[in-house]
Order: structure tokens, then C-alpha cells, then sequence
């Protein structure tokens, strides 16, 4: 899933200085997982905002939401009524949904409460680390399901680096070498042959690196 | 501004902080006018959104009383609750607003004049800032 923090309050804060009257929308999808948009996290960055504001003299009324997901359009009408009434909207939803939010409501600025991160997962609660970087021609079936591309620092292919020791990077220390971590898993599975296997230099035309990427399905469209 | 009587709002886990607020009362032990409390099944359940929403309400203050360490009838309530109090301390200095306007109680269920202690502490503490 997408993961997310919230923005430092002076930021937030700065994005809102001349309005008075705004809708903060929080995401019921990837940021309530989480819990940087959720509904629960709209409710307390609305006390913060409301609470510092009032403390400045300059007091903001705040209108709460959580749309089910702010990354379809579909869904962006359950805000519509409510946009009349506000001069911005704050969302708490990834860089996708602040997107939409802004060109669905053309006329109102939209602003980001939130940092969109990484894709990754809650390797624990409160502990989320990076798992995947989009890059668009996944080797997962090569590596023993570990993603060289997001896990290994130097995003090596046909790792690991003369820099792992002990099961750890040398460029962060903290972080397991994924490439030890792949050579594990592989020899669990009993395919320590695939390491044996070239893996070509990466096409990173299918990643961010290629430009602003599209599907289209015919099969799909109406 | 804090007024004579500052609004404090108390999460109270039912396990520890009711018994401890109700032996208060049957010692007939002074609280202050303002004083509400909320009871909770555990000062676990005492959510980030409850604390600040009471604030922006107009409390002055929110005080969390929970169960010592390890004596949570639901393991860890109380030491998620003593680390929501944490961070929300943290945002509260971050908007320029005193920290010590939320505050963590542990306490015992019979420790009545120890409630009442903690609740006066967090008065003169509220008045100090006016």
C-alpha cells in the first residue's frame, strides 16, 4: 500500500494562513492503514488546526470527511455538496487523491496534509518499511519474492555488493542486506540456481525514469 | 485564560481511575467544580481524536488515568494510552500550547487521595500559565 506521514504542522498551518472556511478530507483507503488520513487522523489534525488558529486570534472553521477513497472519481462526489461551502480543502490523502481532488473541484485549491512516501508495508505496528518501487517489470519470480530494486540500497539485480556483511548493507547498517535476504529465501525454496542466472540490465523505461506512465485497456472501456 | 474553576476533562479506566475517583469521593476528598470524567474500559481506549477533540471543546485540560505498568487488565492499554499522551504532547508544543495540558495518571483503584492530589496538581498547574 501506499504509505504516508502527515506534513509538519507549521507547513500545514502556512498552506492555510488566508483562509477561513476549509474541508479536510481524510481517505479511507491506503492512509487509514496507515494512520496518517484516516478518519481518526482528520478528527485530531482538526482539533490541532482549529486549536492553533484559535491561539493565533485568527480562528478557521473546519469541516470534516473521510471519503471512501479519494483515488477514483466516483467517490470524489461524496464531497461535492460540501465543496460549496469551503474556500479549500485540505487533503489527507496521498499525492493521488490531493490530484484528484483538484481537478475534480477546478475552482478550489487543494493542498497536500500529507508526505506520500513509499509503497511498502506494516512489517509491524507503528513500523512500515519500502517493498516496492514501482518500476514496472517486477523480477519477484527471479529473487524469491525480495525486490531488489526497493529492498537492495544499490538496487543491484545480480547482487549482493562486496559490501554485505554479517546480513547488512554498508550503506545503511540498519537495514538487512536484501540480497542475503534473497539468497535465504532462495535456498529455502531450493532454487539457489536462479542466482547462477544473469539477470540483464534493468529497463528503466518502465519506470518513473521513462516519464509519466499510462495503461490503457480496451477490454475495460466503455 | 484559565477561570477559578479550569475545565478538566478525565478519561478514567474503569479498572483503575472510576474506583480510584469514586474512593475520592467517598472520602470525601475536595475536586475541583470543573472536573468531568469520562469512564473508559481502559485508558487504551482513550483515542487520540477523544483528547484533542476535548481540548478544541474548550477543556483546559485532559488527564488519562489508567492502570500502573503491568497491572492492565488488557495487557498494554495503559502503555498505548501513556504513548498517545506522548505524542499529543508533542503536537500540542508544536501549536504553541503547553504540553502539561494532557497528562498521564497512573493510579491505583484505592488510591483516592492520590486522584485527588493529581487532579489539584493539574489546577495549580493550569493557573500557573495564566
Amino acid at each position: 500500500m501506499i504509505i504516508a506521514e502527515q506534513k509538519p504542522i507549521e507547513e500545514i498551518l502556512e498552506m492555510l494562513a488566508l483562509h477561513k472556511k476549509i474541508l479536510l478530507a481524510g481517505c479511507g483507503a491506503c492512509v487509514t492503514v496507515c494512520q496518517a488520513g484516516g478518519e481518526k487522523e482528520v478528527g485530531v489534525l482538526a482539533s490541532q488546526i482549529r486549536m492553533a488558529r484559535k491561539e493565533a486570534g485568527n480562528p478557521i472553521e473546519i469541516i470534516e470527511t473521510t471519503l471512501t477513497r479519494q483515488c477514483e472519481p466516483e467517490f470524489m462526489e461524496e464531497a461535492r455538496d460540501v465543496m460549496n461551502e469551503v474556500e479549500a480543502v485540505l487533503s489527507i490523502a496521498c499525492g493521488i487523491g490531493v490530484q484528484l481532488m483538484a481537478q475534480t473541484f477546478y475552482d478550489k485549491p487543494a493542498y497536500p496534509g500529507l508526505n506520500t512516501k513509499f509503497l511498502g508495508l506494516p512489517e509491524e505496528h507503528g513500523v512500515f518499511t519500502e517493498r516496492c518501487a514501482a518500476c514496472g517489470d517486477c523480477v519477484l519470480h527471479l529473487t524469491g519474492g525480495i525486490c531488489p530494486v526497493a529492498r537492495c540500497s544499490k538496487s543491484l539485480l545480480n547482487g549482493p555488493c562486496g559490501g554485505s556483511q554479517n546480513g547488512k548493507c554498508e550503506i545503511d547498517p540498519d537495514l538487512d542486506c536484501a540480497w542475503q535476504l534473497i539468497y535465504d529465501r532462495l535456498k529455502a525454496l531450493g532454487k539457489l540456481d536462479n542466482l547462477e542466472k544473469i539477470i540483464p540490465p534493468k529497463k528503466w523505461s518502465t519506470s518513473r525514469d521513462g516519464g509519466p506512465r499510462k495503461i490503457v485497456r480496451e477490454d475495460l472501456r466503455i | 485564560m484559565v477561570g477559578r474553576n479550569p475545565k478538566i476533562v478525565a478519561f478514567c479506566c474503569e479498572e483503575s481511575g472510576m474506583p480510584a475517583y469514586e474512593h475520592a469521593l467517598s472520602l470525601g476528598l475536595a475536586l475541583p467544580e470543573g472536573l468531568k470524567i469520562v469512564a473508559l474500559p481502559c485508558g487504551g481506549k482513550a483515542e487520540t481524536g477523544y483528547i484533542l477533540e476535548a481540548l478544541d471543546k474548550g477543556a483546559d485540560a485532559v488527564m488519562i488515568f489508567a492502570c500502573y505498568e503491568g497491572n492492565c487488565k488488557y495487557v498494554q492499554g495503559n502503555i498505548r494510552a501513556e504513548k498517545r499522551v506522548n505524542y499529543l504532547r508533542e503536537r500540542l508544543g508544536k501549536i504553541g500550547l503547553p504540553p502539561d495540558k494532557i497528562v498521564f495518571c497512573p493510579v491505583a483503584p484505592a488510591s483516592g487521595a492520590r486522584f485527588a492530589e493529581m487532579v489539584q496538581n493539574e489546577v495549580e498547574v493550569l493557573r500557573e500559565h495564566t
